[in-house]
């Protein structure tokens, strides 16, 4: 059990590490992906087409490439000094595109009327899309895009296989360390990440709960 | 809800407006476009030395080697999830709890843990037999089986409820409803599913380079680090370029089929979407 002991400060740096990955990417990809769900029923073609160009592009990528283009690419363009910013680059643009999809069909449960009923007022586009239709579309889009974040969460592992020393990574030095305990090093990491899953899925039954409306 | 819903049939002064606008929307597009081009011409990210490596036949011949167990390794762990998915679900399905909650909590855990820290315990556990190759296919089966799992229980309740009770009443044993006259029924509605989630088994694959593979990403990443090529943004467009074209025939393939299902009257309609692809 002192193995333990000492294992599980490791295994906790590497999620402090984990998290702000998590946390920057969650943010920044849930913007970025409601503002090309917004591009993607809007009015001006070049901005439809945008952002199914976009979300094509990014969903069929595998994300290591992704951090391939941005994490080892990009400092060739833009001198970005920070690894972990740009890990946070790569983790939202790639999941941006999944978010564009979670909100769109978010939008597309609202019903018809209320779109049609915003017009008949007089609202214009954006004021129907954004008074109207997504604040009742939040509450359609808490599971998909809790299931979106969910992987967001273990795909921040990605970022071990750039050298990031999150949670994952940390798996490889416990087991030159305490080569006997291979399954305990496991276990304990597995167990962070399942922690993370059920926070969030709690996260969002909280939030579902607490938006329901009757309709 | 379709997106014209959102918006009125443009009238004159609003198709000027839009015309504007995508003049506007167009003009700002391939500005980017030219301020990246113009980005990469002044870091000399155009020009030869960076992109001949893909002229290269050795290299090309090398790539195509990698492309190769990328698909082999993919094809392998769609199969292999499928009967994973299986046994799991009809574990899932079974009528005794001791049988559901082990099934339950295995299919959790998978779904719960990233790919890539199935494929490190997998291959560097000091008892593991595994190779590269099949740490990557065993850790890629393990996750996508637990995600199958639960499209086939969808799949199977989704099937009219009429259906087993009338199988029950002539007198079926529970193994002859699923098997008889569930599954067959069942297999329709999946079919998109189990497409869609090739392409997050084939992004996946990608993964092996942390345990260095020799699928196509492996493979492709030994050029960029070469200092005579040192080029990360050429390999990692073209490797962006060849996924995507795979991936977005696929995901054609599993809409067209969706919507085929949709068509024919009779089949159960899917319980589940064929768009189960959360970037995990």
């Amino acid at each position: 059990m002192d193995a333990l002991g000492e294992m599980l400060p490791v295994i906790g740096r590497g999620f402090l590490v984990t998290l702000p990955l998590l946390g920057w990417s969650l943010v920044v990809a849930t913007v970025l992906g409601t503002l090309l769900a917004a591009c993607r029923v809007s009015p001006v073609p070049p901005l439809r087409a945008l952002g199914t160009a976009y979300v094509n592009i990014f969903r069929n990528t595998p994300l290591v490439v992704i951090f391939l283009l941005v994490a080892v690419g990009l400092p060739e363009l833009f001198p970005i000094r920070n690894f972990e910013l740009r890990a946070i680059i790569a983790l939202s643009v790639y999941t941006a595109a999944f978010v564009c999809e979670a909100v769109r069909s978010g939008i597309n449960t609202v019903n018809p009327g209320q779109a049609e009923a915003a017009r008949a007022v007089g609202m214009t586009f954006l004021q129907t899309l954004g008074a109207v239709v997504l604040p009742q579309a939040l509450r359609a889009v808490i599971p998909p895009l809790a299931s979106v974040y969910i992987a967001l969460a273990k795909n921040t592992s990605v970022a071990a296989a750039f050298g990031v020393v999150e949670a994952t990574f940390t798996l490889s030095g416990l087991i030159e360390d305490y080569p006997q305990y291979v399954y305990l090093a496991f276990a304990g990491i597995a167990a962070g990440y399942v922690l993370i899953v059920l926070v969030i899925s709690a996260l969002a039954a909280v939030a579902e709960r607490s938006l329901a409306v009757a309709r | 809800m379709s997106a014209s819903v959102l918006f009125d049939v443009p009238g004159p002064r609003a198709r000027r407006r839009q015309s504007a606008l995508t003049v506007v929307g167009t003009l700002l597009l391939a500005g980017l476009l030219g301020w990246i081009l113009r980005i990469l011409w002044v870091e000399e990210q155009i020009t030869p030395d960076k992109w001949e490596a893909f002229t290269d036949p050795d290299i090309l011949e090398a790539l195509g080697e990698g492309l190769l167990v990328t698909l082999t390794a993919a094809a392998t762990a769609i199969i292999l999830a499928i009967a994973w998915g299986a046994i799991l679900a009809s574990a899932r399905l079974s009528d005794h709890g001791f049988v559901r909650w082990p099934a339950v909590v295995v299919t959790e855990f998978f779904r719960a843990i990233p790919v890539l820290l199935m494929i490190l315990f997998l291959f560097l556990a000091p008892i593991s037999p595994l190779n590269v190759f099949w740490s990557l296919v065993l850790a890629l089966t393990l996750y996508n089986g637990a995600v199958l799992a639960e499209v086939f229980r969808a799949g199977m309740l989704s099937v009219a409820r009429g259906q087993s009770e009338a199988a029950y009443a002539l007198g079926l044993r529970k193994t002859q409803v699923m098997t008889l006259v569930l599954a067959p029924q069942a297999v329709r509605s999946m079919l998109p599913v189990i497409i869609s989630q090739c392409v997050v088994v084939l992004k996946d694959t990608a993964l092996g380079v942390a345990i260095g593979s020799e699928e196509l990403v492996g493979v492709a990443g030994r050029i960029y680090i070469a200092p005579q090529y040192n080029n990360p943004l050429a390999v990692g467009l073209f490797l962006a370029a060849v996924f995507i074209a795979i991936n977005y025939a696929l995901s054609r393939l599993a809409v067209w089929l969706e919507g085929r299902q949709r068509r024919t009257a009779r089949a159960p309609t899917p319980a589940v979407k064929s768009d189960l692809d959360t970037g995990a």
